[in-house]
């Protein structure tokens, strides 16, 4: 792994030594290499190409906003995208997700429609939550996304519920809760570790560590920088991985998945991560000074697509056809949302007062 | 068949009923497993259905709250008490930011069927913080139901009712009611959601009524009727969705009311009622609607403060009398 030069990754509005813990490649797990990787039979593919779905959608999605075309408030996934897949792919459909303010890529990565998607942050009636929630209010039971909601870590104890009534039930489906570093600031954060704990139960809680809150880094938030053992209070175990190795998020959480199902409790899963964008909208936010060019490069050397595709590329059973075909599919894919999203209808205005209740008064 | 039973055994019954009759139903209940728990609410409870579905959970107020909304979401019916109102401040983020709003964000594509019980658990020199009557908070958001009986045979109906409704409900409950005993029949029954109940008639002045002010309510009109008048007492009982039908009726004859909530007077509950009478009956009252309510401070903890803290039945009386001499 390329070591990181000294003071790269200082903010420049900030002093001192920044460099977060996370970043110290003695921390991180060691670099996947090329050899040794064994493929199950085409997982590596569909890993790559949801990888794609996601980059491809959001960085249309990107230049939509650039231009106006979607105006709602966005937070866009680029850069992330190796955790919501490799999680989502050890899933199956009657397994259940629960998201946060920056989760196209759990929707997408857990099998909902690009066409719902863009039509949703297009607020349109076609939207997954048609038109009622805009890109920070997602839904689609029928894949298992139970929901996503912008307050941080509301809905971690949400899928602890969910895992709680798998467990009553008996069913052996699990309960996954996506987050960030910031929401294990909240109390609600340790409220769902400590209670699903004691009562061992099918859930996995899943931290993107992007070691950014919105503006503020993670070492002006906490006084210890390292979250490897936050949940060790709660005798949860953990497991501290590059977010960007789609084959390692996978690894890990099939079995995060596999202690669940088998009623050995809680995992935590801490993906060290980076947001390409900044926290909200296209812009990479160089220019308010959040971080530097260097920062950036740094991370997006680490593209969690193009080392998928750099072990692809190079294993003896995968065509580079396969990979081309792919991308190209996706982009077709992509764009073909966005043609559903602008020709949809908007929500009629006479149905604002509609669904408060599941009857009306 | 009915039998005379006390509310807090009312309440019991209800929650053995709910719980045998559907087995996705289950308590997550502060402090259900507790020899001192309140009243004898939960008698049994963890007996004849089991620490899996009578679950005494940590101290985590929105954490419950949140899990509940997890289970609602799963095809469950939890419902979760917290035996203080003023400890499910801690949970208003998960109430109302996440329960509350689902079905409306999600276009009805997913709903909570949730119960959530509070009890106004006040007087005894308790002091500020466990006092709190705060129905009004509940009632001021969209996406919640609320009701709040005011006798053993609305509060087994109204729980039965609330578990089964496809909502979140907030069953506002108060401890000072646990010792009135009153006819509740022996099989299950549902109180339907947005129905008021005429428990005196009367045709000269309407007492508007929540909860335990029910009590003072009665107490007033058995002075009032010493002193030659006629009282109709309608308890509310289930604040949204409301009877607007019953009240207008009600003060619609009377051209007089008086709405008695336990609640703070700003904002409160009082004030939504009285602005709903002014507006369905306005020319038929004879005199502005009163409130009689607690007074916009803190509780207090010693006995003469409580006392002068508290309205009663002499403090409805009293506006009463305005009402009818003017």
């Amino acid at each position: 792994m390329p070591q990181l030069p000294e003071g790269t990754v200082e903010g420049t509005q900030e002093t001192g030594n920044l460099k977060p813990a996370c970043l110290n490649p003695q921390n991180m797990s060691p670099p996947r290499e090329n050899a040794g990787i064994s493929l199950p039979e085409r997982l590596p593919l569909r890993l790559y190409a949801q990888m794609v779905r996601i980059r491809q959608f959001e960085e249309r999605v990107a230049e939509l906003l650039e231009s106006e075309e979607i105006t709602c408030p966005t937070h866009l996934y680029i850069g992330q995208e190796a955790v919501a897949v490799g999680v989502c792919e050890a899933l199956d459909d009657r397994d259940h997700v629960l998201g946060n303010h920056r989760s196209h890529g759990h929707f997408i990565a857990k099998g909902g429609g690009l066409d719902e998607l863009m039509a949703e942050l297009y607020c349109r009636e076609t939207g997954c939550s048609k038109g009622r929630g805009g890109s920070m209010h997602l839904i689609d039971r029928d894949v298992g996304m139970l929901g996503t909601v912008p307050i941080v870590a509301a809905t971690i104890p949400v899928a602890v519920g969910a895992a709680l009534t798998a467990k009553m039930t008996g069913e052996d489906r699990v309960a996954v809760a996506f987050f960030g570093d910031s929401a294990t600031e909240e109390g609600l954060f340790h409220e769902s570790l400590n209670f699903a704990a004691l009562y061992d139960l099918p859930v996995v809680f899943v931290c993107e560590n992007n070691y950014f809150s919105s503006h503020l880094r993670l070492q002006r938030r906490r006084p210890v920088e390292d979250l490897s053992n936050i949940a060790d209070g709660y005798a949860v175990p953990t497991k501290r991985l590059d977010g960007n190795d789609v084959l390692e998020v996978y690894g890990e959480a099939s079995e995060a998945v596999r202690r669940a199902r088998a009623g050995d409790g809680p995992t935590f899963l801490e993906c060290v991560t980076h947001r390409w964008r900044g926290h909200v909208g296209p812009s990479d936010d160089l220019d308010v000074g959040l971080r530097s060019q260097d920062e950036l490069d740094y991370w997006q050397a680490r593209c969690p697509i193009n080392r998928l595709e750099n072990d692809l590329r190079t294993h003896p059973d995968v065509e580079e056809e396969a990979l081309d075909s792919i991308r190209a599919d996706v982009t077709t894919a992509v764009e073909d949302s966005v043609e559903f999203a602008r020709n949809s209808p908007h929500p009629d205005p006479d149905s604002v007062t509609d669904d408060v209740f599941v009857e009306p008064l | 068949m009915t039998r005379t039973l006390d509310y807090a055994s009312a309440i019991n019954d209800a929650l053995h009923t709910v719980l045998r009759e559907d087995e996705k139903a289950f308590i997550l209940g502060q402090g259900v497993d507790n020899p001192w728990y309140v009243g004898t609410t939960a008698e049994g409870l963890v007996d004849t259905f089991g620490r899996d579905r009578v679950i005494d959970p940590p101290i985590s107020e929105n954490g419950m709250n949140g899990f509940a909304i997890g289970a609602a979401i799963t095809g469950h019916r939890p419902i979760v008490i917290h035996p203080r109102l003023d400890f499910l401040l801690y949970g208003l983020d998960q109430l109302i930011n996440q329960a509350a709003n689902w079905s409306y964000m999600f276009r009805g594509q997913s709903s909570v069927p949730m119960v959530l019980w509070g009890i106004v658990n006040r007087g005894g020199e308790q002091g500020a913080q466990h006092s709190q009557a705060i129905q009004a908070f509940f009632n001021h958001v969209p996406g919640l139901k609320v009701v709040a009986p005011a006798s053993p045979y609305d509060a087994k109906g109204l729980l039965i009712s609330a578990v089964r409704d496809p909502d979140p409900v907030v069953y506002v409950d108060d401890r000072w009611l646990y010792d009135l005993e009153g006819e509740v029949p022996e099989e299950p029954y549902e109180i339907p959601l947005g129905e008021a109940s005429i428990t005196r008639e009367g045709s000269d002045l309407s007492i508007v009524a929540t909860s335990y002010m029910n009590v003072e309510a009665r107490a007033a009109a058995d002075e009032l009727e010493t002193e030659g008048f006629e009282t109709e007492i309608v308890n509310v009982r289930s604040l949204t969705p409301l009877d607007e039908q019953t009240l207008a009726n009600s003060v619609s004859k009377t051209g007089r009311a008086i709405v008695a909530d336990g609640g703070w007077r700003r904002n409160g509950v009082a004030s939504e009622l009285s602005t709903r009478i002014t507006e369905l009956v306005f020319d038929d009252l004879v005199h502005p609607v009163q409130r009689i309510t607690v007074p916009d401070t803190p509780a207090p903890s010693s006995g003469p403060e409580e006392g002068a803290f508290y309205p009663d039945a002499d403090d409805i009386r009293r506006t009463a009398l305005d009402l009818l001499d003017g």
